[in-house]
């Protein structure tokens, strides 16, 4: 009884287990709605139009889709594009960043441009352009948001390399006659993780926001495909005749999950980057 | 050899009964005295700190710390860095951060001083003369800093008066702190302080990087200001400094208080009690010796101190 | 070895004031130098030059002739910091400090210089936070004092310390740069410290005064 109330006092521990109980939610909502793809796909005219009730907590929709099922299944599929998109981004940025760090000036003015250049036309604007570019539909999305969001994590690696760099402890290990492999493993990367992992994991929820957006404006996944933007782009026609639930819940699991994807990545943050928050 | 050294462990140990023992009389003394500015009893100041991934520790950052100022003395408190002597300063301020759990009773002119007190009474009666310039504004001439913005006659002229008393001229109140001597914004610093007449004053570290010759002027204006009535309790790692100007010394290690001394006691090993402040007599490099092997026999004193204080 | 500064001037920034206004110093193995002047004189700046960490604006540091800067590999001229929590990686054991010394395999002399610096096992298995700025300073110094070491230049390192500490830690590096005939550069702004450590003493000097410290 003692340890149990020891361990919930500990503000660490409980950060730990909220985390950890968000991640198993969402990947039961990513698991769960794999599985239920052609659930979700299915059509029944008997039942269209339900208001939420106990058997179809969400509702169903004018083709008599169980929105549930939909939502889920919407839901699971932004998450794993966001997992794929936002991994090709941080590695897109651990490499540009990196390089502009270590080789030379001329790399640096290129790699410093092209992040001003991504930064500073809006998100959103080029992930349509190059999403249109591509295609549009899965490749296109892809490419879209792996392209627009490995900016600002490459900024922040470029910056703490130049920073690490010009550390004393990195000069004297020079001077010890250190190489350039010893101070980039021994050095570098152990004051590098934390950092690109904390990015990493925050990179999901923008990916996954993107990805809705850009498919809700019609330059994304296919009407076909049980996603969230999909879901809520089609709600817009028929909110009007006051079928409210049809936005809702798909609105609110996408909100709930971007929020849940970012408590994650500042509860790792703090486990494994201590310096940076002092509580 | 081994004799030797089992000698000096029942010599400490006697010691501290004796400092123990002198420790209670001066409790008993002082309770009837009424000129104590500051006196502090029993202060601890813990915080609860993360480490990386689930490590937790409470830190006892000051440990049962003691220590009293009167007026028109000024009483030092010496300790290496770690020591917990700037939390003192914060915890008499009621300026501990949000993490900090305070035990212990300060008082102040013979009255509890609580939070809602010393913040009535702080940049008044009691001040601080900070550690870091950067409490200076960049961006706003000394002059306004220095009258807290006040423009009425009487401050300006009392402004000019004290600036003029530290050796900063009229100029000097045109100018940004970027444009002054570390020297001259410490003294800037202090000028500050005493616009109020203040009578606590509370110097944290007032002299790092300064030049010797500095460091001993400003050391000086502390005097001056003790010499108006008011207690001074400066904060500092430089013992040698605190016993150019200081009246009394206290020796802080591990957050504990090792003991007290008036600073002539420190011209003598003799007179001083505890075997660390001993040591640190022995240390200083005036009293340094090269005999082929050591400068000075500061003996095991450091193992002994870790195992006593926990640090 | 021989090392020297010949007419040696340095700012940081373009167009910024001369922190050091061409100065000249020599020291040599087996001589133990003082350093001193008011601070904002450009010693840290000196030591920095010296060591190689900075290249002078004008004139040259050289190390036997050879430019200090240019060396590769392990270099004779080590300097120890006034802030020993810089000078290590926060996120690595104390251990992995001495690691980076120069042993060359000889495990007795490494063992000598820890244990001649106080240095005791169970502090190599924490991290830089978990010591004190003592503790700390003995790991710094006992990496710079390597086999291939011929000069040591010590920048106000133990300013920050307790006495006790500073005491010891000069007893012993006096015992080590003697023993060994190393080179000695001290800045200190204790002139009774450099009394009793150094042959003699240089008073860092720079044309444009300012008239105060």
């Amino acid at each position: 009884m003692s340890t149990d109330r020891a361990f919930w006092k500990d503000r660490r521990f409980r950060m730990l287990a909220l985390a950890a109980a968000a991640a198993a939610f969402l990947l039961a909502v990513t698991v769960l709605g794999s599985v239920w793809h052609d659930a979700a796909l299915e059509t029944d005219f008997s039942r269209k139009n339900l208001a939420p009730c106990l058997k179809y907590p969400f509702g169903t929709d004018w083709m008599g889709r169980d929105m549930f099922a939909r939502t889920v299944a919407g839901l699971s599929l932004s998450i794993r594009l966001g997992i794929l998109t936002a991994c090709v981004s941080a590695a897109i940025a651990f490499v540009l960043g990196l390089s502009a760090a270590v080789m030379g000036r001329f790399a640096d003015g290129a790699v410093t441009m092209m992040i001003d250049l991504v930064m500073g036309i809006p998100h959103i604007l080029l992930l349509v352009l190059i999403s249109y570019a591509c295609g549009k539909g899965f490749k296109g999305v892809v490419i879209g948001v792996s392209l627009t969001h490995w900016a600002s994590l490459a900024r922040l690696i470029r910056g703490e390399v130049l920073q690490l760099k010009a550390s004393p402890y990195v000069k004297i290990a020079e001077k010890l006659g250190k190489g350039k492999l010893y101070i980039a493993f021994r050095h570098m990367a152990p004051n590098l993780f934390p950092q690109f992992i904390t990015g990493l994991i925050l990179l999901f929820p923008h990916a996954i926001l993107h990805e809705a957006s850009v498919t809700f404006l019609g330059f994304g996944l296919s009407p076909e495909q049980p996603a969230i933007g999909v879901i809520l782009s089609e709600s817009m026609n028929h909110l009007a005749m006051g079928r409210w639930w049809l936005a809702l819940f798909p609105g609110l699991f996408l909100v709930a999950s971007v929020l849940l994807f970012h408590y994650i990545g500042q509860t790792v943050c703090r486990l494994i980057d201590p310096g940076s928050v002092h509580e | 050899m081994n004799i030797g050294i089992t000698d000096r462990n029942t010599d400490i140990v006697d010691r501290n009964a004796d400092i123990a023992n002198r420790d209670a009389d001066i409790v008993d003394k002082s309770k009837g005295v009424e000129n104590d500015v500051l006196k502090v009893e029993h202060l601890s100041v813990s915080f609860t700190q993360y480490g990386r991934g689930l490590r937790r520790r409470t830190l006892h950052a000051v440990e049962d710390l003691n220590l009293s100022v009167r007026a028109g003395e000024i009483v030092a408190v010496a300790g290496s860095s770690g020591s917990g002597k700037s939390l003192l300063a914060h915890a008499v301020m009621g300026i501990l951060p949000y993490n900090a759990n305070m035990d212990g009773t300060v008082y102040y002119d013979g009255e509890i001083l609580t939070k809602e007190r010393a913040k009535r009474l702080r940049g008044r009666e009691i001040v601080l003369v900070p550690q870091s310039v950067s409490y200076l504004d960049p961006l706003m001439k000394i002059g306004p800093q220095v009258t807290k913005g006040k423009n009425d006659a009487a401050t300006r002229e009392k402004s000019r008066r004290v600036l003029a008393g530290y050796g900063l001229s009229e100029d000097v109140e045109e100018k940004y702190p970027f444009q002054l001597s570390g020297g001259m914004i410490r003294r800037v610093l202090i000028a500050t302080a005493v616009m109020e007449t203040p009578k606590l004053v509370i110097a944290d570290e007032p002299t790092p990087g300064l030049h010797p010759e500095a460091a001993k002027r400003v050391m000086g204006h502390f005097r001056e200001i003790a010499d108006t009535g008011a207690g001074v309790l400066l904060i500092t790692h430089d013992l040698e400094l605190a016993l150019s100007a200081a009246d009394r010394i206290t020796v802080l290690y591990g957050g504990r208080t090792v003991g007290e001394a008036a600073a002539a006691d420190f011209l003598c090993e003799e007179k001083l009690e505890h075997p660390y402040m001993k040591a640190l007599c022995r240390s200083m490099p005036k009293n340094w010796n090269w005999d082929g092997y050591k400068l000075c026999d500061s003996g095991e004193i450091l193992e002994y101190m870790r195992k006593e204080y926990g640090r | 070895m021989k090392l020297e500064a010949k007419n040696v001037s340095f700012r940081y920034t373009e167009g910024g004031r001369l922190v050091l206004d061409h100065v000249d110093f020599t020291v040599e193995e087996g001589e133990r130098v003082g350093v001193t002047a008011p601070s904002g004189f450009g010693k840290t700046t000196l030591l920095k030059i010296l060591a190689g960490y900075e290249k002078p604006l004008e004139g040259e540091a050289l190390l036997d002739g050879r430019p200090v800067s240019e060396y590769r590999g392990y270099c004779p001229v080590q300097m120890i910091g006034q802030h020993p929590e810089l000078s290590v990686n926060p996120r690595r054991k104390l251990k992995t400090v001495l690691d980076e010394g120069d042993w060359s395999g000889d495990f007795g002399e490494r063992q000598r210089i820890e244990s001649g610096l106080g240095i005791l096992d169970e502090w190599k298995e924490r991290y830089p936070v978990e010591v004190s700025g003592g503790e700390l300073q003995r790991f710094c110094i006992a990496r710079a004092l390597g086999t291939r070491t011929k000069i040591l230049l010590a920048d106000e390192i133990t300013t920050m310390l307790d006495l006790v500490t500073q005491g010891q830690i000069w007893g012993f590096l006096l015992g080590e740069t003697m023993r060994r005939g190393l080179g000695l550069v001290v800045v200190s702004h204790s002139r009774e410290l450099l009394e009793k450590v150094c042959h003699r003493i240089v008073e860092v000097d720079r044309k444009q005064e300012k008239n105060d410290g």
